[in-house]
């Protein structure tokens, strides 16, 4: 199972089966919204801000 | 037989919608292409490396890149899911509510104006309360219910000032008392697949704002009023949001053209994933 660090907070977090690249994960430590950026290795960095022209 | 087809799908984040649609391209054995719209690029002297696309699905979060992508792409002959047409139709609301009234689709009474006097003066017309919705914005963002003529001028001065030059469109609606409940379908061509009551004690009911999902049944009216709206602006895969008016009854409140699903697909038990990527296929093997 892999494991990322929180770039916020520090929390060590553990990703779900099914993780995929470009994924928006929550850290359960603070909340911050973490964006996946590889899988091997785990690595995650902030998510962007939600921007005005966003939504569906 | 039929050519193996090459599918792209444009998309910004792998929301749970997005793994649904990859998922569906994988059980279908489908040669698909991830494109991340912060990552790609277009040379417009050179489209042979798009053209190669039968057809691209677009998913993208942010409009205008999903809008700008759809141009290009379009101009290069490369049909997508939804069109250009479509998405900048359905992305802007008072292009959604221009092309109801010009085909005659009920909706709620709209104003536009430019300058905040000018929108003033409208509101006034209109009598309170009002609602001020960005002309582009999506999930219920910086929607305002106007109250009174205080409140107006507030708030004209603030989108005026702090807004950008988008806000400087004056969109203005009617205020709607609806049952606490607004109506989400499911266009897919000429078919509506289902369709999901959103309700919320806010006068937002939007499920981005926290609006709960029950199912709704389609009825003869819901299912006519969806494909009239849906065929109004372009039609392809659309998610039609209609309002329960007290006076009027049914009427469409706004159209979306990159919708999610990830409240109704649960809820309906129908694999609407599989349903868009079976639709993006039909329209890549129709111009092969």
């Amino acid at each position: 199972m892999s494991t990322v660090t929180c770039p916020e907070c520090a929390a060590e977090i553990t990703l779900e089966k099914g993780t995929e690249v470009g994924e928006i994960i929550v850290c359960s430590d603070c909340g911050v919204d973490l964006e996946i950026i590889s899988l091997e290795p785990a690595t995650v960095k902030l998510a962007p801000r939600e921007e005005e022209d966003w939504g569906e | 037989m039929q050519p193996r087809l090459k599918i792209g799908v444009l998309y910004s984040r792998v929301r749970v919608e997005e793994k649904w649609i990859f998922g569906a391209m994988e059980k279908r054995g489908i040669d698909y292409v991830r494109l991340d719209d912060r990552a790609i690029h277009f040379d417009l002297s050179n489209p042979a490396p798009w053209q190669e696309y039968d057809a691209v699905l677009e998913r993208s979060i942010s409009y205008n890149s999903g809008l700008y992508a759809l141009r290009l792409l379009n101009a290069f002959g490369v049909p997508t899911v939804n069109t250009a047409s479509v998405a900048e139709i359905c992305g802007d609301k008072l292009m959604t509510s221009a092309a109801l009234a010009r085909d005659g689709v009920p909706q709620p009474h709209n104003a536009t104006a430019f300058t905040p006097e000018a929108a003033l003066e409208a509101i006034e017309a209109f009598g309170y309360p009002v609602v001020l919705k960005p002309v582009v914005g999506s999930w219920g963002r910086l929607l305002a219910k106007v109250n009174d003529r205080d409140a107006a001028e507030a708030v004209l001065e603030h989108k005026s000032t702090l807004g950008s030059v988008q806000h400087s469109v004056f969109y203005i609606q009617e205020y709607i008392e609806k049952p606490g409940r607004d109506i989400r379908v499911i266009v897919i061509g000429d078919h509506v697949l289902t369709g999901m009551y959103r309700k919320s004690d806010h006068w937002i009911t939007n499920t981005a704002r926290g609006g709960e999902g029950e199912l709704c049944p389609i009825t003869p009216e819901i299912e006519d009023l969806s494909l009239r709206a849906a065929q109004s602006v372009g039609g392809g895969v659309l998610a039609v949001d209609l309002v329960e008016h007290p006076e009027r009854g049914l009427i469409v409140n706004e159209i979306n053209h990159t919708m999610e699903f990830h409240t109704m697909q649960p809820l309906s038990g129908i694999d609407i994933a599989g349903e868009i990527v079976e639709y993006t296929v039909s329209v890549a093997r129709e111009y092969a």
